[in-house]
């Protein structure tokens, strides 16, 4: 439903979007995730018909994103990455407000609020101002106005940027649900604790994509293998490590623990002969996608 | 101290960096001198002047050549009759009209009249007040030995002073207030409402400086750079419309300085009290720009208000620095027991709010 | 006296009848890296801000590298660094002059920041950047120069407010392994966030709910007594209990 063909596009000398290519069906959720910079929200602003692309094609339902842009606006519903509603006015002004953008009928709107009230809980919360809302509740406010038309597409930027782990995961039920309706999902993240949620991933640095698939197949992608090490010992293994470290491995610590990342079997052997005398559990551990976007990273840098 | 010195270092490559503002903050009060000298000297020197000779004698006739002497104003019509007056103002012909009585030759020195279009009532004040000046100073020197008492002298001090009226003279001084304000208020208070925006204030006030400090290092560029405008000001006034200076430029430092102050703590208070940048601007241009316009008496005539506004106008800072510097540039006296009184007391008040507003949005 | 970096008994502040922080205690080692969690408006903020000096406690005492709070803030300003999740830098002052400014802030001698900011360029990875506009930079290497004036004063505990927020992976383990080496060096880290995964680089972690401390332990011992699959899921867990 929504097809990108190696996109471009630059703010004069600066490229933000080389060569994307992405495609998001009915019912999936595909998340860009990459760093600030690497042009998730000008992808974003190009499939929404706001931003002209500089060469390929952005096309949404079958549709070009810039010729047809107001065919497309129907049809498609876009959360900025800013909180962009009206302060100053409620839950329920604001909502209307955007039913009027969208000339959407009386009864329609009707019928449609009380569905939005009731699937993001804002419903006793009506009459209350925006700004006054936590910002878990803006989140939703904010995705309510954007579904107020019955889009088939959403384009949601960042929207659990800022948010606590509670609204992000009530948010992400969100998502979820309004995929199993059929709905076409492109939602960016900084987060890649946030992969997991979705259905295909696209790994965006420096304006392309690193990776992309579903998220297992990401992860599945990372080239190496990884040793996990804990336990009281652990200070001692990583200085061990650093004075005399085995060839072909990096030990890389995450808090409480340490991740060598290894090669062959007998680097393997190796790593774990050298903190057998240490009060540590050594063991073997499925790379994240953490893992692996480091490691594509490395390799491109 | 050095860390003030590291905090008003810091401030001001902020100010050098940012050329547009800089400019602004350097070319704006360059170009509102030039401006406002001009335009309001201009508008008298083309005043336009209609004449009612009721007299038709020599004397009369002398009269209206001493008043358009001056090249400040135009005979613009000469009138046979009063009924004349109102089409003319009505048509815009002239802007007043002299009233020479059928007796003037005679010795009525009293019976001349000065109407005046007061439909524009800013400057309706300064061409009745012109118009007297110049009459009634022909008119005295043409009879001297008719032995009548000097006739009435309404607005005679502030002719004294600036006997041609010259606008500019007016308008310097009031520059300097203005531009105080604009730049140590404004400016200052927007500095600190952005570094409170941006969360910098809040990692500044991590580290061991007191919020005093903080204060005293970013206003210090903006005193700098205050007084340079100041300069400025004076400079193209001096040079440009010959404002005089007959007092002492040490009064003037020291007058100006202490309005600074004012300026400042206005700044700080209304930093202290807006939560957002576009706030901090709203408030500094309705509490300072406009005021210090409107009711210091640098526009409109304080005079010529009504009498609530005329105790309005007591309240604003600008009134009391404008008499203060006109005085010093136009009378040549250097010390005003009164203003400096009320304008140490206004310092102090604002400082102290302000101080006490910033700690309290800082806990 | 104590050994503690960070040490709270009791630390409460009310604003009016809102109680914000409720009695919390707390004991870091130096050296150790700490993870303050909590969901928005949990009383992080509140309770960064006392240790931090900015805000007196209503009640409770806390003292952070041997400095009780609230009464010698001077003191105690002088011996931790603050690094806010806004990266609060002059983005109009090129990198030196920002480490230049805190130096002078902190009131170091003009040799001293010499020497610090010489020390402090490699160490960051952020040689050959000195004369550019911080404006300019890639938000990790801003994100290393604020931690760089940070601890241009070589202080005993940091507190990172969200540090790694946006900055891609890579960039984040150049900036953990730096807390690593600070850590090593006997400096304290205290770190607030409620991004879970940031949580995952710390020894340990406390986790705040309403103004209280619902657990504190190592992300390890915390998965295991809730039986949570990684720190996400563990909070998930703690705060809708």
């Amino acid at each position: 439903m929504i097809r990108i063909d190696d996109l471009h596009k630059s703010y004069g000398a600066t490229a933000a979007v080389r060569g994307l290519s992405l495609a998001v069906g009915p019912g999936r959720i595909c998340g860009l995730i990459g760093p600030d910079g690497a042009g998730k929200t000008t992808t974003m602003r190009i499939v929404c018909g706001l931003l002209a692309p500089d060469r390929g094609t952005a096309t949404v339902l079958g549709r070009d994103c810039t010729r047809e842009a107001r065919a497309i606006k129907s049809r498609l519903g876009y959360m900025p990455q800013r909180f962009s509603l009206y302060p100053d006015l409620t839950v329920a002004e604001n909502l209307r407000f955007f039913a009027d953008l969208f000339a959407v009928g009386r009864q329609e709107r009707a019928r449609r609020e009380a569905e939005l009230m009731e699937f993001s809980k804002l419903g006793p919360f009506r009459e209350r101002r925006a700004g006054r809302l936590s910002g878990g509740m803006k989140q939703k406010l904010a995705l309510s106005c954007t579904l107020i038309h019955t889009p088939e597409v959403l384009v949601l930027d960042e929207p659990t940027t800022g948010v606590d782990p509670v609204s992000r995961r009530e948010f992400w039920r969100i998502l979820r649900d309004l995929a199993n309706r059929g709905l076409a999902l492109l939602v960016s993240t900084p987060y890649l604790d946030e992969a997991d949620l979705c259905d295909d991933i696209v790994l965006m640095h420096g304006g392309r994509a690193i990776a992309r698939g579903t998220p297992a197949e990401v992860a599945a992608g990372f080239p190496r293998r990884l040793l996990e090490v804990r336990g009281p010992g652990l200070s001692a293994a990583i200085a061990l490590l650093r004075e005399t470290p085995v060839a072909g491995t990096d030990a890389r610590r995450y808090g409480d623990r340490l991740h060598v990342v290894y090669t062959d079997q007998d680097q393997a052997a190796a790593v774990r002969a050298r903190l057998a005398g240490l009060a540590v559990e050594v063991s073997p551990v499925g790379p994240g996608i953490e893992d692996a976007f480091v490691a594509l990273l490395e390799g491109a840098s | 101290m050095k860390r003030v010195a590291a905090i008003a270092r810091k401030e001001l490559v902020h100010i050098v960096r940012d050329r547009r503002s800089l400019a602004v903050a350097i070319l704006m009060p360059l170009a509102m001198v030039l401006i406002y000298g001009s335009v309001i000297d201009m508008e008298l020197r083309d005043l336009q002047v209609g004449v009612l000779d009721l007299d038709r004698s020599d004397a009369s006739r002398e009269l209206v050549r001493e008043m358009t002497a001056s090249g400040f104003i135009v005979e613009a019509a000469r009138l046979a009759s009063r009924a004349e007056v109102e089409a003319g103002f009505r048509r815009g012909r002239f802007r007043a009209v002299l009233v020479v009585p059928a007796g003037y030759a005679a010795g009525d020195r009293t019976g001349i009249q000065i109407l005046v279009d007061a439909a524009d009532a800013a400057t309706a004040a300064t061409v009745d007040n012109y118009l007297q000046a110049v009459v009634l100073r022909a008119a005295r020197e043409r009879l001297p030995a008719a032995g009548a008492p000097p006739p009435p002298f309404t607005a005679r001090t502030r002719i004294w002073f600036n006997p041609e009226l010259a606008s500019a003279h007016f308008v310097v001084p009031g520059l300097v207030a203005l531009v105080m304000m604009m730049i140590c208020a404004l400016l200052t208070s927007i500095a600190i409402t952005r570094e409170k925006e941006v969360g910098t204030l809040e990692q500044i006030l991590t580290t061991p400086v007191a919020p005093a400090q903080v204060i005293l290092g970013k206003a210090l560029p903006y005193v700098g750079l205050g007084a340079l405008d100041a300069a400025l000001i004076l400079a193209v006034g001096r040079l440009a419309f010959k404002v005089p200076m007959n007092g002492s430029w040490l009064a003037l430092a020291a007058y100006t300085l202490l309005f600074i102050v004012i300026a400042l703590a206005v700044g700080l208070l209304i930093s202290a009290r807006s939560s957002s940048l576009r706030v901090a601007m709203m408030a500094a241009i309705i509490v300072t720009m406009l005021p210090t316009m409107v009711l210091s008496g640098f526009v409109f005539p304080i005079a010529s208000m009504p009498r609530a506004l005329q105790a309005v106008c007591q309240l604003m800072p600008a009134t009391h620095f404008l008499v203060v510097v006109r005085g010093i540039l136009l009378k040549g006296q250097n010390w005003y027991p009164l203003q400096t009184a009320i304008l140490a007391a206004m310092a102090i008040v604002i400082l102290t709010l302000a101080a006490r507003s910033f700690r309290l949005r800082l806990e | 006296m104590s050994g503690e970096a960070v040490l709270a008994r009791g630390l409460t502040r009310r604003f009016g009848r809102f109680t914000a922080v409720d009695g919390i205690d707390l004991a870091v080692a130096p050296g150790e890296i700490f993870g303050f969690l909590g969901a928005n408006g949990a009383g992080k903020t509140t309770a960064i801000r006392m240790l931090c000096g900015l805000l007196p406690p209503t009640s409770g005492e806390a003292t952070v590298a041997g400095i009780p709070v609230g009464r010698r803030a001077v003191e105690l300003k002088q011996r931790i660094g603050y690094m806010s999740q806004r990266f609060s830098l002059y983005e109009d002052l090129t990198v030196r002059e920002n480490l230049e400014f805190f130096g002078g802030v902190y009131g170091l001698s003009r040799h001293r920041i010499a020497a610090r900011v010489a020390a402090l360029l490699p160490y960051l990875g952020l040689a050959g950047t000195e004369n550019r506009l911080t404006a300019s930079l890639p938000l990790g290497y801003k994100q290393r120069l604020a931690l760089g004036c940070a601890l241009l004063h070589e202080p005993r505990v940091v507190f990172l407010d969200e540090p790694t927020g946006g900055v891609d992976p890579l960039a984040r383990r150049r900036f953990w392994d730096l807390i690593y080496e600070q850590a090593a060096a006997g400096v304290t880290i205290f770190v607030t966030t409620h991004y879970m995964d940031e949580a995952e680089y710390c020894g340990r972690v406390s986790i705040m709910v309403q103004g209280r401390i619902v657990a504190l332990d190592t992300p390890a011992g915390l998965k295991a007594t809730t039986g949570g699959r990684d720190m996400q899921d563990v909070f998930l867990r703690l705060v809708d209990r």
